[in-house]
């Protein structure tokens, strides 16, 4: 039986990462290396305003000063910083304005990818913005948004058309000086999606933006920014793949979330990255920032991330609850198979009067994997009647994984209600004797407990992309439930 | 400003001051270890918020203090802690008084109680058992982080040494009073060895008075060791005047088999931090560790446990609660660490604190960290007020609200002291939580601080 299980496991945990492959596409890039001359060149190449490269410099200057950050519970090689490409853009004639100006190998990989690029997938009913190496490539449905007010565009497109949004909100709530992997990201961001939904207005669609890194060797730093006004809704989907490389490659990119009074932001991701092959060759390093602001008072922010890829995962999608009753959630599944490691989790940092944050974070360990939730919750002084709720479980599937928790409570108000639990442990053979009992084979049970173990934060994504969700997840643990 | 390197000055100068009286007056074994130890300190540092395990405890105010010089006793000063009575009754146990980190000289250096088991001073342990302290003093310590603990080994010229051998069992708790009383500010460092040998039991309650207004601060090692099939417990009540800090580090190592219960009840002090490792290194054995503590003023307390799943099958629990009022601040930092083979553990941890003030502040830090799969291991942690339905429920009972919020904190309370393993101790401590909540501060009467 155990052996049996361990069989189970080993099959479910082994599947293959199908979006390994690479696109053979006329790419532009620049030397590796960073210096100051190669922000300029970055930002020259963008065509940016001075003041777009005056925060670039800012950025650079002080990212020299800072060392990286060794808190997290990862083991990660010495990373040259000075080896990474900072920049590649598919070569493509500027500003696509239909899809038939787009490159039809681009096109192509997109379309493997399964992203509803082409407007007749119209019926999909997702916006979508896809982000090739460093560079934003085609934007759908932009017209119809356009209609609404919507502003949904590149990042590069936003410095050029809406100059005075980006600067009113820009590093508002990831500032330059952030953290040694936001402020490289300050520095060299090549592109990534902004979003503003106006007063009032309800985004009809969910928004998209598909990342893909293609280019060997290259870093991928994108920079999102969402603004939702007063009053507006918007769901906002990410995703990300990368091809089967025997190199680690780095990612570090910055999401800022601004949430103004009554508006409600919905932010789910699903990570696949490449995770390396089986012995952790390769595979993809994310050192993400994320971070969300609730400025105005009955605001809401949600993060829901379906963490499966990459070889090294540092994120911390956090909440900022300034304004009153503004209420924070953090769902996470976090799987970490092979020598995978994860650390990742959540900052709610209350501030407003009665904040509400929730946190349900569900990690699977198997392989070599070593999984950690780290979070804070933090209750100023005065935050009256601030509420928590968190929820760590951690799921062994197999003796060599580890699953830690690390949670940050700090409470400085007597009003505050606080309560965090974590459990850990394996599924249990009761549980699966129950199910072979009933006719069920070690490897469905085995589907089936994870799956509903994870449920809870799958049930948190949208239809489209809880459907990838579930499957991600098989794919990632085929061959390791036991 | 950083304070700290002024304070490493004081202290190297009270190392090169003591230095002839320690080595003169002290065993040659903790001589040997002591130069080393002061580099390891002055490498270290002394811990500050960016060491994860201080992260949330300042200790500026109790070590940015000039304390008198290296503090050795005189005969006259154990006169004082001669007179001293344990104000417990119905308390059948062994007694023994230490004096600011020092044990009384004569006779009573080392005695062997009923049973077989021997009690006294190090450095008469040292002279006697020379083998046995050599095998195990400075081998449990585990954090090589904290500058605090190489400073004990450096500086401490005595303590406290119980020694039980091969299934001795003493039935009465030994109770240890370590006194505080000087005429002078000082800082004391005591060093303890309990060696609790195969299929032994001993029980060991630790109480802390200080008894003149001077500020002190003491900082503790305790080293235990718990053999095959042993049993150990211990028991701390701290209950200094608000003008001393008391830190203490704790170190119990376990083999198979074994049983260890820690339970630390702080109830005054100004700065209270303990720190308990438990180390679990043979299969199939348990540990405990309980705490409980009730601030205001501006105390802070802060609790750090850590246990070591190093083999399997083992259990271990941890319940830790505190109340904290006016502007007193708490800690906890817990972890649970389970090692690659430690299979089929069992580890537990519960971390549960009341805020009554809009001062009051906690921070609470409890984390797993673990490397097996056949665990079952699960921490919660809470804060938060009085349950308003239970209150709620009192009240249409006919119970006023202040009598209910007492009843409630009592019972909050109560989880973690029902534990303690000693009957009369245990209603001794019921009744000076109840005082204590109660605002009627048992001891406040006859303290020489005031210091309200």
């Amino acid at each position: 039986m155990e052996k049996d299980q361990d069989k189970v496991l080993t099959e479910v945990t082994s599947g293959e990462y199908k979006y390994g492959f690479v696109t053979d596409i006329e790419t532009e890039v620049i030397p590796k290396g960073l210096t100051e001359d190669v922000v300029r060149l970055i930002s020259a190449k963008k065509e940016e305003p001075e003041w777009m490269l005056e925060f670039r410099l800012k950025a650079f200057r002080h990212w020299l000063t800072m060392k990286m950050p060794t808190w997290a519970h990862l083991t990660i090689p010495e990373i040259d910083f000075q080896e990474i490409i900072y920049y590649a853009a598919p070569v493509q004639k500027k500003g696509p304005d239909s899809l038939s100006d787009v490159d039809p190998e681009l096109l192509k990989t997109f379309d493997k990818l399964g992203i509803p690029l082409e407007e007749q997938k119209h019926l999909t009913g997702v916006a979508v913005d896809a982000v090739m190496d460093s560079i934003s490539v085609k934007t759908t449905f932009r017209e119809t948004l356009a209609e609404m007010g919507i502003i949904f565009c590149s990042f590069s497109e936003a410095v050029r058309e809406h100059p005075t949004l980006v600067q009113k909100y820009l590093a508002s709530v990831v500032p330059y000086t952030d953290n040694f992997f936001a402020t490289l990201n300050s520095a060299v961001f090549s592109d990534g999606s902004f979003c503003y939904i106006p007063k009032g207005v309800r985004c009809p669609m969910e928004l998209s933006t598909y990342f893909r890194i293609n280019t060997s060797n290259t870093g991928q730093f994108e920079r999102t920014l969402l603004i939702a006004d007063e009053e507006s809704y918007v769901s906002y989907l990410e995703g990300c793949t990368a091809p089967m490389r025997d190199e680690n490659q780095l990612h570090a990119a910055v999401v800022e979330i601004i949430a103004e009074r009554g508006a409600e932001v919905k932010y789910s991701t699903v990570q696949n990255w490449y995770p390396g092959d089986k012995n952790g060759k390769g595979g993809i390093y994310n050192f993400v920032t994320k971070r969300g602001i609730c400025k105005g008072d009955d605001s809401k922010i949600s993060w829901t991330q379906v963490e499966t890829g990459s070889a090294v995962t540092w994120k911390y999608p956090s909440c900022i609850l300034r304004g009153n009753n503004s209420t924070g959630e953090f769902y996470s599944v976090a799987v970490t198979n092979n020598y995978q490691q994860a650390d990742t989790g959540t900052k709610m940092i209350h501030i407003g009067k009665n904040t509400k944050s929730t946190i349900v974070s569900k990690g699977i360990s198997a392989g070599f994997g070593q999984n950690s939730y780290r979070g804070l919750v933090k209750v100023l002084g005065k935050a009256e009647g601030a509420r928590n709720f968190s929820q760590c479980d951690s799921l062994l599937l197999g003796d060599k994984c580890g699953a830690h928790t690390f949670p940050y409570i700090e409470v400085d108000n007597p009003t505050a209600i606080v309560e965090h639990e974590a459990t850990t442990s394996r599924i249990g053979e009761d549980q699966i004797f129950y199910c072979n009992q009933r006719g069920i084979s070690t490897e469905d049970a085995i589907g089936l407990i994870v799956n509903g173990y994870a449920r809870e934060v799958i049930n948190k994504l949208p239809m489209e992309f809880a459907v990838e969700a579930q499957k991600l997840l098989q794919i990632s643990l085929e061959g390791s439930v036991g | 400003m950083d304070y700290r390197p002024e304070v490493i000055d004081r202290l190297s100068s009270m190392f090169a001051t003591g230095r002839d009286t320690f080595l003169k007056d002290s065993p040659e074994l903790f001589n040997r270890y002591r130069e080393s130890a002061f580099g390891d300190f002055l490498h270290l540092g002394i811990p500050d918020r960016k060491n994860e395990a201080y992260k949330y405890t300042n200790l500026e105010k109790f070590l940015n203090h000039q304390y008198d010089d290296y503090y050795f006793p005189r005969p006259e000063d154990f006169r004082e802690a001669e007179r001293f009575h344990c104000e417990v009754e119905d308390l059948d146990v062994w007694n023994m008084v230490l004096l600011n980190g020092f044990f009384p000289n004569g006779e009573k250096g080392l005695v062997m109680l009923p049973g077989g088991i021997w009690v006294g001073s190090m450095r008469y342990a040292v002279k006697q058992f020379p083998a046995l302290v050599e095998k195990h003093y400075n081998r449990y310590i585990e954090d090589g982080n904290d500058g605090l603990i190489p400073l004990n080994t450096a500086l401490a010229s005595d303590g406290l040494f119980i020694y039980a051998p091969k299934n001795t069992v003493y039935t009465k708790p030994i109770q240890i009073v370590n006194l505080l009383h000087s005429d002078k500010d000082i800082f004391v460092q005591d060093r303890n060895l309990v060696v609790v040998e195969e299929g032994a039991q001993l029980s060991l309650l630790s109480c802390d008075h200080a008894i003149s207004p001077q500020r002190f601060l003491t900082n503790t090692i305790t080293e235990v060791y718990v053999g095959r099939n042993a049993r150990f417990e211990i028991i701390r009540v701290q209950n200094q005047h608000n003008n001393s800090g008391k830190i203490t580090h704790t170190f119990i190592h376990q083999e198979r088999d074994s049983y260890a219960s820690s339970n630390n009840v702080s109830l005054h002090g100004g700065l209270v931090r303990n720190a308990t490792w438990h180390h679990l290194g043979g299969e199939n054995s348990e540990t405990h560790s309980y705490g409980l503590f009730l601030a205001d003023k501006e105390q802070h307390i802060a609790n750090f446990v850590k246990v070591d799943h190093t083999a399997p099958n083992c259990n271990s629990t941890q319940l830790f609660k505190g109340v904290l009022d006016d502007k007193s601040s708490g800690a906890f930092n817990g972890r649970i660490m389970v090692h690659k083979d430690a299979q089929k553990t069992n580890a537990f941890q519960s971390n549960n604190n009341i805020i009554l003030s809009e001062t009051a502040r906690m921070d609470t830090k409890p984390q797993l960290e673990i490397y097996a799969d056949d665990v079952k291991c699960s921490h919660g942690a809470t804060v938060g007020q009085l349950d308003e339905n239970a209150l709620f429920y009192l009240r249409s009972r006919g119970i006023d609200a202040r009598e209910a919020r007492l009843m409630l904190m009592f019972g909050f309370a109560h989880e973690v002291i029902q534990n303690i393993p000693i009957e009369a101790l245990r209603e001794r401590i019921d009744d000076l939580v109840h005082k204590r909540l109660r605002g009627e501060l048992s001891r406040c009467a006859s303290c020489a601080v005031q210091c309200n």
